[in-house]
């Protein structure tokens, strides 16, 4: 079996409001293998971010707060370390690519100077070597280096976007988390910059989980996937099986949206509904006021995890013999 | 970049030459005659008739005003109707005095300002935040006359520790320096931590904590930066209240700088001397703000790039 | 002014249309921005009152308004003494029983003046900032509805008002055309006109390219109509917070005024003109100029207590 890197459990978190406490993640469990990538997919509002802000610790608090959990990283429980503990790990084990390249660089610094701090930091180096390594780094991003003394301002998103790859990998991470990091960015540049994540993923050997809300991406870059809703994961399995074989009805749901190219289809099935107020979220199974499939127990009881074959997981009652499931 | 420079240099002539049209149409409507009060209330008709004329009083509002703007242009102000001195010696001999108190001002408020509204800043919500923050509103309220006053009270008659009136030395210099400067820092505070708390809320400080640095790195190398750029424009309005307050702070402390002189030139009615004040210390304002916007492009390179 | 309308057209488009709707990128829980159209009018103000009946300091700000403003219009009820009676036998008596503050330079009960002082002070305060708003308003509309021309001549002769320190300008008419109470309101009133003509220009810019406002032309609305029932109601909000901070600002400087013998004469009791006639007297007697300090000093404060609490109600965005 393979070596785990990353094993997220029970972990809630919560956000207190004007407007009353928001559990932004609850009860979600989740892993990842070295070497591998996850994707980790759902829609806006679903706890995707906050899920990554947890491992880094960087919830913003307040109002953010990591009510309980564990997040293991190489057998060590990141929410019990020291915060001066998680500074050695941040940018340096473990480092974040952002979601809008436009905002997530410091306006007022170099970029060359943005990415030579982590390097200096982390790595001991002086300040002619991380100049080197930061060079090195445009390079390898596709930014000619004698640019490094140039502002934020001066580069496109997508380029802003590689300086963004550059800094999160100048230190050799062992995992790499992007958030949506094509989300913000032309089509066009979309596929560069993915097609450049894959490959500098393999050459550092990094492991990667990647959250997005598009199923191409997931399709083209993941190993693993993990389907979020409400703040908790619903189902979890390798790619091709989630692909072949979904069995949330909120997964099958999402497949039934996405218009597809091999098949005639005269009309896209998108699921029925809205996200449930995060300050009210739905008692029992979160999915139930949209689920097609729903029965009366859907309401009052939490769906547990079923385990399927082959590393394949869901969390719906119909797995568990208490609901009529698809007809197949 | 120094075409920006030239370019903002260029265009202080209008303005100043808008500033001398509004001061001089406000001195020119004053009721009363200069002239007359050169000479004495009971000077002979004849003789104020003829002062008139040598001065120009008779000529139109046009002729007069282009007369002054043409003087103005050669560093000629006018002469004081008291003294008889040129304007221009007058300010000049007071000048260095004024900007010497609303320099120390600015210090006073900048070295206290900042660093409270960044403690704040960090600690929202703490009693530290708290405490400063009540303190910075009562700044805000206070007039500035009547804290010189209460210091007076306290420091120069209660203690004796600093004197009350007098200019040369650091201890003369404490007392007008804090009246003057209490309510820029107070301002200064305020803007500071509302400013570090905005900043501190962009993405791009979440990306620097992700980088692991410590938070003081995270604060001083990449918060502040950023959060100085609205701080930096307060400083620069507020030296224009600064020299305002000149006029009232100079008076109660006997500080022998432009603010007083103007104090002293409105009772007597001199007006050359009003009109002159007002102009330099419009004049002073506006370089320094020409100067606060050159900082912008040292602090903000994307304002550096507008500039070109 | 330039960069705020392009904040707001480019925040307009930052949700391109996507497929699939639903599934749109990652966003934080963030507070709605208020939405200022015409027809929400009413439940904002609403909204704005509850929002500002939770700031407990606000609310303690309003509250000592409101006191100051009943004690000036109740002054000859609430005080002692009359504001003018001299009693030249108690000059400068220290605070005791007869005169609870004690008695100023001419044997008068300091607490009476300063009972009566609110009185001038409010007025010059509001009435100076009418004045600002009045013609700031006009002006900075007028600039920021057509724009163009106009718009540049009224901003230069802004640019060159706002050039000269405000207090020297409020310095400089009262010197020329004599203190006294009125004109200490126009004094002031003209020198803080900048402020709020460039406050308006900016709402009126930013109002006027959004949709309802189109909406008013397309059907026919004449530009005074649009400009009264449709613009000004919106921009309403920045004005109300400056006029708050401004009547503040106004009776400082009519104090300061007042202060080296500019403003308002004697025997009006203003608090200004009352320090100052304690000047020579900090030696021997504190209390003449320290009292009349500390009421201009409350009011100040009460005011921006009240308009800051009032900013963050006007604007939650600005709250954290």
């Amino acid at each position: 079996m393979a070596e785990r890197l990353l094993e997220i459990e029970n972990l809630r978190v919560e956000y207190h409001t004007d407007d009353g406490v928001v559990t932004a993640v609850d009860n979600l469990k989740l892993h990842l293998n070295k070497g591998q990538t996850l994707g980790l997919v759902g829609e806006t509002g679903a706890g995707k971010t906050t899920t990554a802000l947890s491992i880094m610790r960087l919830v913003p608090a307040p109002p953010g707060r990591i009510v309980s959990g564990t997040v293991r990283f190489r057998d060590e429980d990141l929410l019990k370390k020291r915060i001066d503990d998680i500074k050695k790990i941040r940018g340096n084990k473990i480092s974040m690519i952002f979601q809008d390249p436009m905002t997530s660089l410091n306006p007022v610094l170099t970029i060359g100077f943005q990415i030579e701090e982590a390097v200096m930091l982390h790595q001991g180096l002086d300040r002619k070597a991380a100049r080197r390594r930061a060079a090195e780094m445009l390079r390898l991003v596709g930014i000619p280096a004698e640019r490094e003394g140039d502002y934020p301002h001066e580069f496109s998103g997508g380029m802003r976007q590689r300086v963004g790859i550059a800094m999160a990998l100048s230190c050799n991470p062992e995992l790499l988390i992007a958030d949506e990091p094509t989300t913000a960015l032309d089509v066009t540049i979309q596929a560069q910059v993915l097609e450049l994540m894959k490959r500098l993923r393999e050459q550092f050997s990094t492991s990667m989980l990647l959250i997005t809300h598009d199923l191409g991406v997931v399709a083209e870059v993941c190993d693993h996937v993990a389907i979020m809703y409400a703040g908790t994961i619903v189902e979890y399995a390798d790619v091709t099986t989630l692909f072949t074989n979904p069995r949330h009805p909120y997964t099958r749901g999402l497949f039934g949206s996405i218009p597809s190219l091999d098949e005639e289809v005269t009309r896209l099935k998108p699921i029925t509904g809205l996200m449930p107020d995060p300050t009210a979220l739905p008692s029992g199974c979160r999915f139930h006021p949209r689920c097609p499939m729903a029965g009366e127990i859907c309401s009052s009881r939490i769906p547990q995890v079923t385990e399927l074959d082959n590393d394949h997981s869901v969390h719906c009652m119909i797995y568990e013999g208490l609901v009529p499931g698809y007809e197949e | 970049m120094h075409r920006y420079i030239l370019r903002r240099l260029f265009l202080l002539i209008p303005v100043m030459f808008g500033v001398s049209l509004v001061v001089f149409t406000i001195m020119f409507f004053t009721p009363g005659d200069p002239a007359k009060l050169m000479l004495g209330e009971r000077a002979p008709e004849a003789e104020v008739a003829a002062l008139r004329a040598q001065m120009g009083l008779d000529d139109p509002f046009p002729v007069q005003f282009g007369r002054f703007i043409y003087n103005a242009v050669r560093g000629d102000l006018g002469r004081s109707l008291v003294t008889r001195r040129p304007v221009f010696q007058e300010l000049y001999a007071r000048f260095p005095a004024t900007l010497q108190l609303a320099a120390a001002g600015v210090l006073v408020a900048v070295v206290m300002g900042i660093p409270i509204g960044i403690l704040s800043a960090t600690r929202q919500y703490s009693a530290f935040d708290a405490a400063s923050m009540g303190i910075a509103l009562v700044g805000v309220s206070m007039p500035n006359f009547w804290q010189g006053m209460m210091m007076i009270l306290l420091f120069s008659v209660t203690l004796g520790v600093f004197p009350s009136s007098g200019y040369g030395t650091i201890r003369h210099l404490v007392m007008p320096a804090l009246t003057i400067g209490t309510s820029t820092a107070a301002i200064i505070t305020r803007m500071t931590r509302s400013s570090m708390l905005e900043v501190v809320r962009q993405d791009y400080i979440r990306t620097a904590r992700a980088k692991g640095l410590s938070e003081s790195v995270v604060i001083n190398r990449h918060a502040l930066k950023n959060a100085l750029i609205p701080i930096v424009t307060v400083i620069g309005l507020q030296f224009g209240y600064l020299l305002g307050g000149a006029v009232l702070t100079e008076s109660i402390f006997s500080w022998p700088g432009v603010g007083r002189l103007m104090v002293d030139a409105i009772r007597q009615k001199d007006y050359p001397v009003v009109q002159g004040g007002v102009l330099l210390l419009a004049l002073t304002f506006s370089v320094v703000n020409l100067g606060v916007d050159i900082l912008y492009a040292y602090i903000d390179p994307r304002i550096k790039a507008q500039y070109k | 002014m330039r960069t705020e309308t392009d904040d707001i057209i480019q925040s307009s488009d930052e949700h391109p249309g996507e497929l699939p709707e639903s599934l749109a990128p990652d966003e934080h829980p963030t507070v709605l921005p208020p939405e200022f159209a015409v027809n929400k009018r009413r439940g904002q103000w609403a909204e704005v009152w509850r929002r500002l009946r939770k700031n407990r300091t606000a609310m303690f700000g309003l509250a000592v308004v409101l006191l100051i403003v009943f004690t000036a219009i109740f002054a000859d009820v609430i005080a002692p003494y009359s504001y003018r009676t001299q009693n030249l036998d108690r000059i400068a008596e220290a605070p005791g029983r007869d005169h609870l503050l004690g008695t100023d330079d001419l044997g008068r009960d300091i607490l009476s003046r300063i009972i009566f002082g609110a009185r001038v002070s409010l007025q010059v305060g509001f009435i100076a900032v009418s004045i600002s708003i009045v013609l700031g308003g006009t002006l900075g509309a007028i600039a920021g509805y057509y724009g163009g021309r106009i718009d540049n001549v009224i901003m230069r002769i802004m640019d060159v008002l706002l050039a000269i320190p405000s207090i020297l300008l409020a310095i400089a008419i009262v010197s020329a055309f004599g203190g006294g109470i009125v004109n200490v309101m126009i004094a002031v009133g003209i020198s803080y006109i900048p402020v709020y003509a460039r406050i308006v220009k900016a709402s009126f810019i930013s109002i006027k390219e959004q949709e309802f406002i189109e909406a008013a032309r397309a059907v026919g609305a004449r530009d005074g109509r649009i400009i009264v029932r449709h613009i000004l109601p919106n921009s309403l909000a920045p004005i109300i917070v400056q006029g708050t901070l401004g009547v503040a600002t106004a009776i400082l400087s009519a104090a300061g005024l007042s202060f080296i013998g500019l403003g308002i004469q004697p025997p009006t009791p203003e608090w200004g003109a009352m320090l100052s006639s304690g000047r020579h007297l900090i030696r021997s007697a504190w209390h003449v100029a320290t009292f009349p300090g500390l009421a201009i000093m409350l009011t100040i404060f009460a005011l921006n207590l009240l308009g800051d609490g009032l900013r963050d109600a006007l604007d939650p965005r600005l709250k954290q």
